[in-house]
C-alpha cells in the first residue's frame, strides 16, 4: 500500500488526497468541503487545523474516525484502511480513535447521571464486568479532576467546564489512541480554558495520547500544537511547526489570519500594520478557479485565477500552496 | 488624564461637561420560585459623548444585564431596578414608559451577538432599517428609503441598491452583522450597546466589524458601550475597560493603563489566563475556583475566595474607590500591590517578540 512521499513509520494518521462532498438540501449542487488534502499526524503530537467557518476544519475532523466517509482519497490509521476492515473490527477498531465536540450541553444527556453517561461507551464495547467498568468510569472521572460525588449527579449540576472534563473522561474510558479535538474549550470562559488546556496536555504527557485540535481560535492552537493546518476553503493552504507558521507565515491568508486577531497589549505594542481582508469566505459550492484565497488576496495575480497552486514543501516540513510564497513581500515584519 | 495615554481621550469629565450617560448605584433584582437574587450591584460608572468603552468579564458577571437594563429591555421576572441611569438629564430608571420608548432605537441603539436571531427573516432588511426611522421620526417611505441606503452604504455593503431588498438569509453573517448597525444607527444614536457583536464572527470579519464600529463612532460622535469577553477586542476597539466580576465593577480605567498596570487583581488574573501571553507550551495560567453562586454571595470582596492577595480586611465590604488618573477599582490594597499586567505577562513570549517588546 503506497502511503506517499512523506509517509514515516510514526504516522498514526496518514491522509491522501482526501475529499469529502455533500449534496446540497435541493441536490442540485456538490459542495465540496474537503476537497484534496493530505497531511499526517504524527504518533504523540498535537497537530492543530485552524480556519474559519466553511473552511471545512470539522468535516475533516469528522472524516479522521469516520463519522463521515471519504468521498474519495484515503485515511489510514497506522497503516490500516480502516474502511476495509470486516464490519466487527471496524467497530473495535475506532475505539482507538475518538473525538470530542465543542458544547458539552449536546454531548450529554440532561437525564442520564454522569456515571452512566462516562460508563456508555464502557457498556458498548462490552468490556470487563460490570463491576470493572464501573471502576474504570470512576477512574476516568478521576483523572480529569472530577470530585468523587460527581458520578451521581446530573449535567445540568455542573458548570460548563466540568461538564467538558465529564466529556473528556467519557472519550478516555476506552483507552484511545487518538483524539479530534473540535472546538473544545470555545465554550468555556477564558480563566476556565487554561484549566482544560493543562488538562488535555497533561493527558498526553500521561498516557501518549494524540490529539487533532480543530479550532478557529489562533492562541489556543499555537498554545497547544506542534504543528499547525491552515485550512481555507477546503484546501490547506499552509502547514508547518507552530513557531514557524505563527512567526514566519508563508501564506498571505495566514498572515491576514495572524493580523487580524486582536491582541490584549496596549496600543503602542500593537502591531500597525494590519492586513485587513475584503469580504467573506466565498461559498463552497462555486469556489473560485485557480487559488482559492485569490478574491480576498492582497497580492492576487492574473496566474492565479488560471491554475490553483501547488502544494510545496519550501522549507524543511513548511508546506504552502501560493504561487508567490517566495516573493519578498510576503515576509512578515 | 494620564499623560501616557496616546490614544485622542474625550473625557467629559476633563472637559468639565456632565458625561454623556452616568450610572449611579445601579443593582438589578430577579424573583424567581427560590426567592429574590440580586444579579447586579452599586454599578457605578460614566459614559462620556463619543467615548468608546469596553466591559469586559466572563459569563454571568452581569455585563449584559447591565446593557440591556440601560434599554430597560429586562425579562419579565425583575423584581427591582435601583439606582439611576441619567441619561443626558434624563432617569432611564424612573423615567415613564413613553419616554423610554422615545429615548430606544433613537437616542440609544443596541446591537446583539446573534445578527441571525435579532433580524426578522420575513421582513427585507430595507424594511426593517427603515422601519425604525418611520416610527421614530416620521419620515416618509422615500426618505427613508434614500437614508437606507446611504447608511447601508456607510456601513460597507456594496450595492446597497441591491442588498436592500434581500431578505436575512440571503446575507452571509458579516453582512448580517452590517445590516444591525445599520439598523441601530440610523436615527443618529448618542450611544450604542454593542453586546458582543463580533463573537459569532470570524477573526477577519470581526476585524472588518471592529474598524466599522470604531469609524463610525469617531466620525459621529457616538459613544460605545462594547460587551465582551474578549480583551483583545477592548484593546483595539475602546478607550476605557470596565472589568466587572460576580455582578459588581471591579475596575475601571483607560485601556491601555488597566492593560500595562491592572490594579484589581481580577483584572491581572484575567489577562495572566491568556495564551496569548503565556509561553508556548507551558502550563497556562488559571484564576483557581470558580465565581461565586448568585444564591451564595460572599460578605466583602467577591473575589477574595479565589484571589492570592486575600488578606485580613478583605471581608469588609469593599467600594469602587478612586485610584487617581482616572481610574477606580474595588479592593481596598490596591496601593500596596503592585500586579502584573500584559507586558509582564507576556515577556518572553511570541507575542512580545512580535510586539517589538524585549
Amino acid at each position: 500500500m503506497p502511503l506517499g512521499p512523506d509517509s514515516t513509520q510514526d504516522a498514526i494518521v496518514s491522509v491522501r488526497d482526501l475529499e469529502v462532498r455533500f449534496q446540497t438540501s435541493d441536490r442540485r449542487a456538490t459542495v465540496k468541503a474537503v476537497d484534496g488534502v493530505n497531511f499526517d499526524v504524527h504518533r504523540g503530537e498535537t497537530f492543530g487545523i485552524i480556519g474559519e467557518s466553511g473552511s471545512g476544519k470539522t468535516t475533516i475532523g469528522r472524516a479522521l474516525v469516520f463519522l463521515l466517509k471519504p468521498s474519495a482519497g484515503a485515511i489510514r490509521h497506522e497503516g490500516i484502511d480502516p474502511l476495509a476492515l470486516p464490519r466487527k473490527r471496524f467497530q473495535s477498531h475506532r475505539r482507538d480513535y475518538q473525538i470530542i465536540f465543542q458544547d458539552p450541553n449536546a454531548a450529554l444527556n440532561p437525564r442520564m447521571t454522569i456515571l452512566s453517561s462516562v460508563l456508555e461507551p464502557l457498556e458498548l464495547a462490552r468490556a470487563g464486568t460490570s463491576a470493572e467498568r464501573e471502576r474504570q468510569a470512576r477512574e476516568a472521572l478521576d483523572r480529569v479532576g472530577l470530585p468523587q460525588d460527581v458520578g451521581e449527579r446530573y449535567p445540568h449540576q455542573l458548570s460548563g467546564g466540568q461538564k467538558q472534563r465529564v466529556v473528556i473522561a467519557r472519550a478516555l474510558t476506552l483507552k484511545p489512541k487518538l483524539i479530534v479535538c473540535d472546538e473544545v474549550v470555545a465554550a468555556l470562559d477564558m480563566s476556565i480554558r487554561g484549566d482544560v488546556l493543562n488538562l488535555f496536555a497533561d493527558l498526553q504527557r500521561e498516557l501518549g495520547l494524540t490529539y487533532v485540535f480543530i479550532t478557529h481560535d489562533l492562541a489556543v492552537v499555537s498554545h497547544i500544537s506542534e504543528r499547525i493546518a491552515v485550512m481555507y476553503l477546503g484546501r490547506f493552504v499552509e502547514l508547518g511547526p507552530t513557531e514557524r507558521v505563527s512567526e514566519h507565515p508563508l501564506h498571505p491568508y495566514t498572515q491576514a489570519l495572524l493580523s487580524a486577531e486582536p491582541r490584549p497589549l496596549p496600543s503602542h505594542l500593537r502591531q500597525g500594520s494590519r492586513i485587513m481582508l475584503q469580504g467573506e469566505i466565498p461559498s463552497p459550492i462555486d469556489p473560485p478557479s485557480g487559488c482559492r484565497f485569490r478574491t480576498r488576496c492582497p497580492y492576487a495575480q492574473s496566474l492565479c485565477a488560471e491554475q490553483a497552486p501547488d502544494w510545496r514543501e519550501l522549507q524543511p516540513d513548511h508546506w504552502v500552496a501560493c504561487h508567490f510564497a517566495e516573493h519578498p513581500d510576503f515576509a512578515p515584519n | 488624564m494620564p499623560a501616557a495615554a496616546p490614544k485622542k481621550c474625550r473625557s467629559d469629565a476633563a472637559a468639565g461637561r456632565a458625561p454623556l450617560m452616568s450610572v449611579r448605584g445601579l443593582g438589578i433584582r430577579f424573583k424567581t420560585s427560590l426567592g429574590v437574587w440580586q444579579a447586579t450591584r452599586k454599578i457605578d460608572f460614566d459614559i462620556g459623548a463619543g467615548e468608546r468603552v469596553g466591559f469586559v468579564g466572563e459569563s454571568g458577571c452581569g455585563k449584559t444585564i447591565t446593557g440591556l437594563s440601560i434599554l430597560r429591555l429586562l425579562p419579565g421576572n425583575l423584581a427591582g431596578l435601583d439606582g439611576s441611569i441619567l441619561f443626558d438629564g434624563t432617569d432611564l430608571v424612573s423615567c415613564s414608559a413613553r419616554a423610554m420608548r422615545a429615548i430606544r432605537g433613537r437616542r440609544i441603539a443596541m446591537i446583539f451577538q446573534e445578527p441571525m436571531s435579532a433580524l426578522d427573516p420575513v421582513f427585507t432588511v430595507g424594511h426593517q432599517i427603515s422601519e425604525t426611522l418611520c416610527v421614530h421620526t416620521g419620515a416618509s417611505k422615500e426618505e427613508a428609503r434614500a437614508k437606507t441606503l446611504e447608511m447601508l452604504r456607510r456601513v460597507g455593503i456594496a450595492s446597497p441598491e441591491r442588498r436592500i431588498d434581500d431578505y436575512p438569509h440571503q446575507l452571509s453573517g458579516g453582512m448580517r452583522q452590517r445590516v444591525m448597525i445599520a439598523a441601530a444607527l440610523i436615527c443618529g444614536p448618542q450611544l450604542l450597546i454593542a453586546d458582543e457583536p463580533t463573537t459569532a464572527l470570524d477573526v477577519t470579519v470581526q476585524a472588518q466589524i471592529l474598524e466599522l464600529l470604531r469609524e463610525l463612532s469617531e466620525t459621529s460622535n457616538t459613544a460605545l458601550m462594547l460587551i465582551t469577553h474578549d480583551l483583545g477586542v477592548v484593546a483595539e476597539t475602546c478607550t476605557r475597560m470596565i472589568t466587572m466580576y460576580a455582578g459588581e465593577v471591579i475596575e475601571d480605567a483607560p485601556v491601555d493603563d488597566a492593560l500595562v498596570r491592572p490594579l484589581h487583581p481580577y483584572t491581572s488574573g484575567l489577562l495572566r489566563s491568556l495564551p496569548h501571553l503565556s509561553p508556548r507550551h507551558g502550563r497556562l495560567p488559571s484564576i483557581p475556583g470558580r465565581v461565586p453562586s448568585i444564591v451564595d454571595m460572599p460578605n466583602g470582596c467577591r473575589f477574595r475566595a479565589r484571589c492570592a492577595h486575600a488578606a485580613p480586611g478583605c471581608e469588609a465590604e469593599q467600594e469602587l474607590r478612586d485610584a487617581g488618573g482616572g481610574r477606580k477599582v474595588r479592593c481596598w490594597r490596591f496601593r500596596e500591590l503592585d500586579l502584573p499586567g500584559a507586558l509582564q505577562h507576556a515577556a518572553s513570549t511570541p507575542i512580545a517578540a512580535m510586539a517589538g517588546t524585549p
